[in-house]
């Protein structure tokens, strides 16, 4: 008895299917599940991230001035741009045209290749000025006391009344005193940071024999506040920074990497079938990436 | 079917043609670049078990050592790198993919009646990750091996001085062959089920599976980006785990045990799924409580996700979290001892047949049911504070992790080895290998009970001379089982060669795999088939002649031609 | 097969809706970063984080064609989300509970602190 349900016969329908229509699910489902251990992925990012900001927000508070909001903004811009492209690609493919493929896939490239030349012109700014993770943060003065130049400028009402409201002078040090001064006391970015705003968990440093953490917080506090203006831990900032967008980035260059591989596919006319799985796989890795990039624009550029 | 009854070799056959899976394409490239389910899981099988004997030599060499306080065979350095690599190695390499990978990849598709699984390409590309995830494990062993135990915990793991990112590298890549598979069966069991076979007419091993690969998918990236985030921190120094630069230590075991504690479920529930099978089959009756025992699968993998801080209670977790992952620990109990009854109650005035693959369902019963309620006794806040971090703690997971997943494990080899290869083993000699193993099992982990309840610590390299006599009977215990996996490798392979022809259907199994020959062809079926109840063990009859269990009715299995209806 | 079969094919989006989505998006980017001027106290990360969850929605739907997938794959999709939060959630309440005066030693000033017992 030979098989009896043999009804399709399709080139691309691979042997063990029965029809198209169970070989397109089978691969969209597998795409879903493979989406969901890239939202996990990523997930650990988010949640150390939501740990440390919620123990610590004053760092980043802090941290995100460092941070080109407008850059951030154009990176968006890009990324949506090139999702429409890549949405489109998958039209593209579906209807069989295969110049509009192409074009939609070239446009994305280069729309990833875009964003990751702003990124590169924002890690280099970091680099230069040693906004590092946090075993390499070594922040020039000039850019601290330029930070704080900024923060008063966009903040300079509330910060006024906040101060007003009795900050206390800081004791001055060689990068404070590059901070502008007004009659009402330091400038610095931390000054708009609420006291609710503020870490409740010491920094770890020293203390007692086998123990992280100082015997005297205050002290501790003090002592940092003479030398520094940036909060504790503030290169924990850096470090989720860095980590959450080299980790984006990684998947943006694998992303770029699978288009030229579908644009080799197109030019060699194999989507003319009609049959368009590996555009869309491809589209859906895509979006998520957009996708990620659209919280990650929003948690780390858009802080307060 | 004693040993060496048949002293003609007789050729290898499978279906009409003669041919089968492991004839059809020569040479190892068509093994490496081959697409057929049953050949990965082969391939698998043979590196999960090459993987097995040496995670088993790093224990005998653990337990050699600890014959008598103070220094035996090693030093203490050396020592802390074995307990570490037998961690490491029994865990990534050898228990997670296990069933999965090399029982659950054979047996699936066949369970479905189908040809293949839905993306075989994926699945080869997962045995390709499990191949280099493992030379990187073996270098690292080779060139460093680490000694922080298998969870690799900081701020041991960024203080040493050994090979963690090249073992955590190793154990990134084999983490993505577990996604790979887990995925791949969803979408199986998903898109590729036969006509007929709706949800609950799928055998349990398939539930078991699926269930298993819900946990992978979701807690397995999480692995990824915590051992990526260890990576970071000892090459680049990112600080997120390390508290001198601002981080927290406590953190890194969140994200650890939120992989680690399913993990251990994905470990068990496909051991669950072999017993189910198991104890239907050779108890002649139907499972008792189908549908309780699939939504318990469902349910363990769920709540697997909601206990992992029970290993966080002497960690400085909040007294508040404790309570919370304690109460919710207890609840996995329920779903797991309701599976338990109802293995009970399918034995119940059952014609058992007390094979092989039955020997060691019987152990499966005892030593989970010691493993499971032990580890309630950890699961409860205040006896977990004295227990914690002594040998109870090793002996639980042990009981639970070789008493539950690997004599499942090893009952699934018995059950499915005349399919896999088309002989039989030597029933005599498996009897032996199976009662030395649960003797010897017994031997080594009750007393580490007892030394544990009475305060002994665990990973010390030396202890005090009143736990010598535990120590050794420990150490007797588990060359006992070294004795008893030595003639199970000598059985097995002797069958390859000298054992007796399988046939199609030798113990009796209701499910589709029994229904195509042993070993089968390379496309599985020669018919379309149909999924009728997996556990309608009535619906066959044994034939004295052939030693083959027959279908009464033997068209019902193979689907209808369109017009013929 | 026992699923059920669609034979309509799979679902084509016109550049319309495309380009319709694309609008929202972009002005969902700009409405983002505008409100970011605005102080609402901490309701900035809650508005915040439902314009970007606004976002994701119409990607996922219309771009990610999810809105003509089968349900399924929608469901599984929601359950990372889900199970992301549990693991953020759970977490959490650890570190915001660390009651770090429990730590012998901890927040005695250091002269005073004399020769702590360790446990």
């Amino acid at each position: 008895m030979a098989r009896p349900k043999i009804i399709d016969h399709n080139p691309d329908l691979a042997h063990h299917f029965e029809s198209m229509d169970q070989q397109r699910q089978s691969s969209r489902l597998g795409m879903w599940l493979f989406l969901v251990t890239e939202i996990l992925f990523f997930g650990g990012l988010f949640c150390a991230y939501v740990v440390y900001r919620v123990n610590h927000p004053e760092v980043f508070i802090f941290g995100h001035h460092f941070l080109d909001k407008s850059l951030g903004a154009l990176n968006t811009v890009v990324l949506i741009c090139s999702s429409l492209t890549m949405a489109w690609a998958v039209r593209a493919a579906q209807l069989k045209q295969r110049a509009i493929l192409q074009l939609m896939l070239v446009l994305s490239f280069v729309l990833a290749g875009t964003f990751l030349g702003v990124k590169y012109v924002e890690y280099n700014h970091k680099w230069q000025h040693g906004l590092l993770w946090a075993s390499r943060y070594a922040p020039d003065a000039h850019v601290l006391a330029e930070a704080g130049v900024e923060v008063t400028a966009a903040h300079a009402e509330e910060a006024v009344s906040e101060s007003a409201g009795g900050m206390p002078a800081g004791e001055t040090s060689p990068a404070l005193e590059a901070l502008p001064v007004d009659e009402t006391g330091t400038r610095t970015p931390m000054d708009e940071v609420a006291d609710t705003e503020i870490s409740k968990i010491g920094p770890a440093a020293t203390g007692p024999a086998g123990l992280a953490t100082s015997g005297d917080l205050a002290a501790a506090e003090a002592e940092r506040n003479a030398v520094s203006v940036d909060p504790a831990n503030a290169k924990t900032f850096f470090s989720v920074y860095f980590l959450m967008t080299g980790l984006h980035g990684i998947h943006v260059i694998l992303g770029m990497i699978a288009m030229l591989w579908l644009l080799k596919l197109a030019f060699q006319g194999a989507f003319d079938g009609g049959h368009y799985t590996k555009v869309d796989n491809i589209a859906l890795y895509w979006h998520v990436v957009d996708l990620i990039w659209i919280y990650l624009f929003l948690l780390l550029y858009l802080i307060d | 079917m004693a040993e060496g009854h048949s002293a003609v070799v007789t050729p290898m056959s499978g279906g009409a043609s003669g041919e089968n899976y492991l004839t059809t394409g020569k040479g190892p490239l068509s093994w490496l670049f081959t697409l057929d389910h049953k050949r990965i899981s082969v391939m698998y099988m043979v590196c999960i078990l090459g993987s097995f004997l040496l995670g088993g030599v790093f224990a005998l060499l653990i337990r050699t050592e600890l014959w008598a306080p103070g220094a035996t065979i090693m030093s203490a350095d050396t020592y802390n790198k074995m307990f570490t690599l037998h961690g490491a190695v029994m865990i990534f390499l050898f228990i997670i993919p296990g069933i999965p990978a090399a029982l659950g990849n054979f047996v699936l598709p066949l369970m479905l009646g189908a040809k293949d699984v839905a993306l075989p390409r994926l699945n080869l590309l997962s045995f390709w990750c499990w191949l280099a995830g493992a030379t990187v494990c073996l270098v690292s062993i080779v060139v460093g091996a680490v000694d922080t135990g298998w969870t690799f915990y900081t701020p041991y793991s960024t203080t040493t001085s050994t090979a963690v990112v090249s073992m955590t590298l190793g154990a990134f890549i084999l983490g993505f062959s577990s996604i790979f598979t887990g995925l791949n069966f969803i979408v199986t069991i998903h898109t590729m089920r036969p006509e007929g076979m709706t949800w609950f007419k799928m055998p349990l091993f398939l539930w078991s599976l699926y269930s298993t690969a819900i946990i992978q998918i979701l807690a397995t990236p999480v692995l990824g980006i915590t051992l990526l985030l260890l990576i970071a921190e000892r090459t680049l120094g990112v600080g997120i785990f390390d508290p001198a630069l601002g981080g927290d230590p406590v953190l890194y075991q969140h994200f650890f045990w939120f992989y680690s504690h399913p993990a251990v479920y994905v470990m068990i529930l496909p051991a669950m799924g072999i017993i189910s099978e198991l104890v239907s089959v050779f108890s002649g009756k139907r499972i008792f409580g189908y549908t309780m025992i699939a939504w318990c699968s469902i349910a363990i993998a769920v709540l697997s996700f909601l206990v992992w801080g029970h290993h966080l209670f002497t960690s400085g977790q909040s007294g508040l979290l404790n309570m919370i992952f304690s109460a919710l620990t207890f609840s996995v109990a329920i779903p797991s001892a309701v599976k338990v009854f109802s293995w009970l109650a399918t034995m119940y005035k059952g014609a058992i047949n007390l094979a092989a693959p039955m020997l060691y369902v019987l152990s499966f019963l005892f030593l989970f049911a010691i493993g499971g309620l032990t580890g309630l006794f950890l699961g409860s806040l205040a006896t977990d504070v004295h227990l914690h971090d002594t040998y109870f703690v090793v002996a639980h997971f042990h009981y639970v992790m070789f008493g539950g997943t690997v004599i499942a494990f090893l009952g699934g080899i018995h059950y499915w080895w005349p399919k896999m290869f088309g002989r039989m083993y030597s029933e005599f000699w498996a009897r032996i290998s199976a009662a030395l193993i649960f003797v010897g099992f017994n031997l080594t982990f009750f007393t580490q009970f007892v030394m544990g309840s009475h305060g002994m610590p665990r990973r010390y390299y030396n202890y005090l001379e009143v736990f010598e006599p535990y120590h050794q009977a420990s150490t007797v215990g588990s060359y006992i089982l070294g004795l008893a996996f030595m003639i199970m490798a000598y059985y097995l392979l002797h069958s390859l060669v000298r054992g007796e022809k399988a046939p199609e259907n030798p113990w009796g199994g209701a499910t589709l795999e029994w229904a195509t020959a042993s070993p089968p062809i390379a496309t599985n079926f020669e018919h379309e088939m149909v999924g009728l109840d997996p556990y309608d063990i009535d619906s066959l009859t044994f034939d004295r002649e052939t030693g083959n269990y027959v279908r009464k009715d033997p068209g019902s299995i193979f689907s209808k031609p369109i017009g013929e209806e | 097969m026992n699923q059920v079969e669609t034979h309509q094919g799979p679902h084509v989006a016109s550049v319309k809706l495309l380009l319709v989505v694309w609008i929202a998006l972009m002005f969902g980017t700009w409405l983002t970063v505008s409100v970011t001027y605005f102080d609402f106290g901490a309701f900035n990360i809650l508005i915040g984080l439902g314009i970007a969850t606004a976002k994701a929605v119409l990607v996922a739907l219309y771009y990610m064609h999810l809105r003509w997938d089968k349900p399924f794959n929608a469901f599984i999709f929601i359950c990372s989300f889900a199970f992301l939060g549990l693991f953020i959630g759970l977490a959490l309440m650890d570190t915001t509970q660390n009651q770090p005066e429990m730590i012998p030693g901890f927040g005695v000033p250091a002269a005073s602190a004399a020769a702590p017992e360790m446990p």
